[in-house]
């Protein structure tokens, strides 16, 4: 067929990835971003990437991964891609390690593991405290090499603002913002990649970075792909409070020992290493024996909200917890945690390897995002050259990593997300190749008049904000709807203030109508673009508390007190497989379990009648609607969680 | 009244346009950086003088000091706004663009060139696909140690702005991709490109035209032992202009 190429928006790990498989493939790809790919979000990763290598011989495996994975998300997630995606994980990682990532070493020079949350085993390579700016470099370097081959066209400081749509409906390019000169161009491309990262700044200061507003992935949702649990936001239980940033404390500080505590006395005032041992609380090892300080995220950052605000025992007071690894040497921390205790003293002025650290939750990763397919094989694996793998509702437009809504269900596991991102990218190739063969005509054979509709329609999108002369601030609107969306659509979550907040996104978003465009210029001004990202940022919230109101359980990341079915102390996960095979088998023998357990267990299977399902969020005639859809849990049994 | 913080910032309205200086005054806040302060005036961009003027423009992305994007001259001194807390800065806090690079827009610029030269200096790893071939080599800790220090390079430019041969006006391909290239001449699989690495460092722009000055490792935030890379690579530079010209 005529020239064809891929057009790939974010290169971050995901779309570094899909960039450099695809043009492994020999198919041509043009690379745009907001920013130089090197500077992208991920970079900030800091922990770990998890593989079942058992290198420590502890009998780990994919198949232990794949569970560990679909139980912390609370069986949300499909399986097949799970699986698919644990099983590969030795390979991304080996593969990694060949394209130079400077991996923490075991003394014989084999890639070292460390633990992290909600596993009991070292799973997590690491290159120090710094995971993902090292494999984001790596990645780089081998695009930045196809770039000097000529398969690669990089478009860096260039912003997508969305998908030309072709009369059937089908993706045939994108609609391209230059943010220096101001131009907006449409760029055809037979398939174009969201690989676009997460929306944190939906919620203003959170552990992202400053250019993860979802903008692309929301515009898609605009355009009418569907968006899927989008009410699932990860929120990290050890964050460093700041003010222009809530910078992360890696869940590695607990995975190489850090201990979490409060102080027994609400309202101790001495130096945490003047708390004796017995005066401090260790709430998390005690509460959960077996995974201690590394339950999963959701379970610690509702830890830490019920000890200081139910339990009034935050540190002076406030909403803070100490985390502390004191009794580590200091040569072990700078060798494996170096990067983020130096953050930690750079930015805090206290050295983490003196005195506890004071931690606290904060916005950190969306489970939620684009919906995207996926061809599974008959065992349960994914079809590696199936087009529709990874491909949003809309024809041609795909997307991978933080962007879609695949593979961590209703919570993400620590280190699996650089993961996903890559295993996605690389896994994707195949199939977007394969899409591009099949198709009937080359988008660079299409009429222009395809393109020029949507180059005009957004030229005067921008036009009319530039022109805006109103008298609200973008900026401090922005921090109007992160403060509706941090005090309420958080880690607890109640259906009056939901729909309260809807109200306020509501207000916010007429109020966006009344924008002044506080920068007139027509060279290299964001603020136009960012007023365009403050909308779709107003759209975005909306679905989070939609999604968060419609969904009347509690879920993972998704804690409604209401709707908790409160396990018993007591109660065993595996009575409960038990009581599923007796019911397939003809019927339960209720008095082989205590009544307290049958209720709760005839409860708990209610409840994944009516909500184990994705919601799914599409906006038609300008208003968004929340659906639910049916999740692939054919391979793992839902069950109830336990941790302790 | 409430405590004031005054800043003076070097304004360029496009990239020809004459550099002029504004001043501001932010309310201070406790546990405030550079960063927090610029987007306070983002928030309510008015001057000293009380005029409503546009925004200050500048780069920024992970403010934690790994993405290198928020690199520029504080008080005179080039370093990551992110990092720079106003506790520990002099009023008036003076911010400036790097010096080295096109300005685009106030503080803002352009460092392109710092990526060209890693294409020049061929910073990756030939490798043959992205297939199953099994892990890498096994590498000792101490060889882990020395190549992880090395690649926390993050193309920030703060070596080269501190750099007294590194101009506008040459093309001197600067510590930051020098020691790139050592970086990958170290790596097992990297080192099959050394010879092409070392011709590029012999060519104008390349090792010779470093002036030895140490800047480069006095100003790198990560701390990056630069002028040993480069010293690394002066002596492999030689080796291999002598074996070049007995092979010739
Ligand atoms: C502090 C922190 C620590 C973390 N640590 C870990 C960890 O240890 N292990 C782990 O597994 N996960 C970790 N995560 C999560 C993980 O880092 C991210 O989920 C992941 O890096 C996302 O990668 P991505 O490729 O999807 O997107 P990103 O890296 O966010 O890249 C997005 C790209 O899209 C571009 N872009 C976005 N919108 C547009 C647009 N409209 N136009 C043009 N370009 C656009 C951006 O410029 C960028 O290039 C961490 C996250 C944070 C915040």
């Amino acid at each position: 067929m005529a020239d064809q190429r891929v057009i790939v928006i974010g290169g971050g790990l995901a779309g570094l990835a899909a960039t450099m498989k695809i043009a492994e493939l020999g198919t041509k790809v043009l690379l745009i971003s907001f920013q130089p790919v090197k500077r992208s979000h991920s970079v900030c990763a800091q922990g770990g990437i998890n593989g079942a290598v058992n290198i420590k011989g502890e009998g780990d495996s994919p198949e232990i991964h794949f569970y560990d994975t679909v139980k912390g998300g609370d069986f949300l997630a499909n399986q097949p891609l799970c699986k698919d995606m644990c099983y590969h994980a030795p390979f991304v990682i080996y593969l990694l390690d060949r394209l130079g990532v400077p991996f923490n070493r075991t003394p014989e020079g084999n890639l070292d593991f460390r633990r992290f949350g909600g596993t009991l085993h070292h799973r997590t390579a690491f290159a120090g405290a710094t995971t993902g700016q090292q494999l984001l470099y790596a990645l780089d370097e081998q695009v930045r090499r196809f770039e000097t081959q000529g398969l690669v066209e990089k478009m860096e400081w260039h912003e997508y603002l969305g998908a030309v749509l072709d009369s059937e409906g089908r993706c045939v390019g994108a609609t391209i913002n230059n943010l220096r000169t101001g131009e907006i161009r449409a760029e055809r491309g037979d398939a174009v990649i969201l690989a676009t990262g997460g929306p944190g700044l939906v919620y203003g200061r959170s552990t992202n970075s400053m250019v993860c507003t979802g903008t692309a992935t929301t515009s898609a949702y605009l355009q009418g792909a569907k968006y899927g649990n989008a009410e699932f936001i990860q929120i990290h239980p050890s964050a460093i409070p700041g003010r222009d940033k809530l910078r992360l404390m890696s869940e590695s500080a607990r995975g190489e020992g850090g201990r979490v505590w409060v102080p027994k006395n609400p309202g101790d005032e001495r130096k945490p290493r003047d708390v004796p041992e017995d005066e401090r609380f260790y709430f998390l090892e005690e509460k959960y024996p077996r995974f201690g300080n590394l339950v999963p995220r959701d379970v610690g950052a509702r830890e830490i909200y019920d000890i200081c605000i139910n339990q009034k025992l935050g540190v002076h007071g406030e909403m803070k917890v100490y985390l502390d690894l004191t009794h580590k040497s200091r040569e072990f921390l700078d060798d494996r945690l170096g990067g983020i205790l130096e953050i930690y003293e750079k930015f805090t002025g206290v050295d983490p390897r003196e005195e506890p650290m004071e931690i606290f939750p904060a916005v950190h990763y969306s489970m939620g995002g684009i919906w995207t397919d996926y061809e599974s094989t008959d065992d349960g694996f994914i079809n590696h050259q199936s087009p529709r793998n990874q491909m949003t509702s809309i024809p041609g437009l795909y997307a991978a990593g933080e962007a879609d809504y695949q593979y961590h269900g209703a919570n993400r596991l620590g280190a699996n997300s650089l993961l996903s991102c890559i295993y996605t990218g690389l896994m994707m190739g195949p199939g977007v190749n394969n899409y591009l063969k099949n198709l009937p005509e080359a988008a660079s054979q299409l009429p222009s008049s395809v393109f020029e509709n949507d180059e005009k329609r957004w030229k005067e999108r921008f036009s009319d904000i530039s022109s805006m002369k109103g008298s609200e601030n973008p900026y401090a609107l922005h921090s109007e709807l992160a403060e509706a969306m941090i005090s309420n659509v958080l880690i607890v979550r109640e259906n009056d203030k939901l729909q309260s907040t809807l109200d306020v996104i509501e207000d916010i978003e007429s109020r966006w109508k009344d924008i002044e465009c506080v920068d007139t210029q027509d060279w290299s001004n964001p603020v136009p673009s960012f007023v365009n990202q403050l909308w779709n940022m107003i759209q975005l919230s909306k679905i989070i508390t939609m999604g968060a109101l419609k969904r009347d359980e509690f879920r993972g990341s998704h804690y409604k007190p209401e709707f908790d079915l409160n396990q018993p102390d007591d109660f065993d996960p595996a009575d409960y497989l038990e009581y599923e095979e007796q019911k397939a088998n003809g019927g339960v023998h209720k008095d082989q379990f205590a009544p307290s357990h049958v209720d709760y267990m005839e409860r708990f299977e209610k409840n994944n009648e009516d909500w184990l399902k994705s919601s799914i969020a599409t906006y038609n005639n300008g208003k968004p609607a929340v659906d639910f859809e049916s999740v692939d849990t054919s391979l793992i049994a839902p069950r109830p969680r336990k941790y302790d | 009244m409430s405590r004031m913080l005054k800043f003076k910032i070097k304004r360029q309205d496009s990239k020809d346009a004459a550099p002029y200086w504004e001043d501001f005054t932010v309310p201070y806040k406790s546990n405030s950086n550079v960063i927090s302060c610029l987007m306070d005036i983002q928030a309510n961009p008015v001057n000293s003088k009380g005029e409503k003027v546009s925004p200050v423009v500048w780069d920024c992305s992970c403010l934690e000091e790994v993405c290198g994007s928020c690199t520029m001259v504080i008080n005179g001194q080039v370093r990551q706004s992110c990092s720079a807390l106003v506790d520990k800065l002099e009023e008036p806090i003076r911010l400036e663009p790097m010096t080295k690079f096109p300005v685009v827009r106030d503080l803002a610029v352009d460092r392109s060139r710092m990526f060209d030269a890693l294409k020049k200096v061929q910073a990756w790893v030939p490798a043959d696909g992205y297939h199953d071939l099994g892990p890498g080599e096994r590498i000792s800790p101490e060889h882990q140690h020395v190549a992880y220090k090395l690649s926390e390079c993050m193309t920030c430019g703060c070596c080269v702005e501190a750099c007294p041969q590194y101009s506008k006006n040459n093309d001197f391909l600067g510590a930051a991709a020098m020691n790139q290239a050592r970086l990958f001449i170290m790596h097992p699989t990297g080192k099959n490109l050394r010879n092409e690495r070392l011709n590029v460092l012999m060519q104008k722009g390349g090792i010779s035209d470093c002036g030895n000055a140490q800047n480069c490792v006095e100003a790198c935030p990560k701390s990056i032992p630069l002028t040993e890379s480069i010293a690394d690579l002066g002596k492999q530079v030689s080796k291999q202009f002598w074996n070049n010209l007995f092979s010739s």
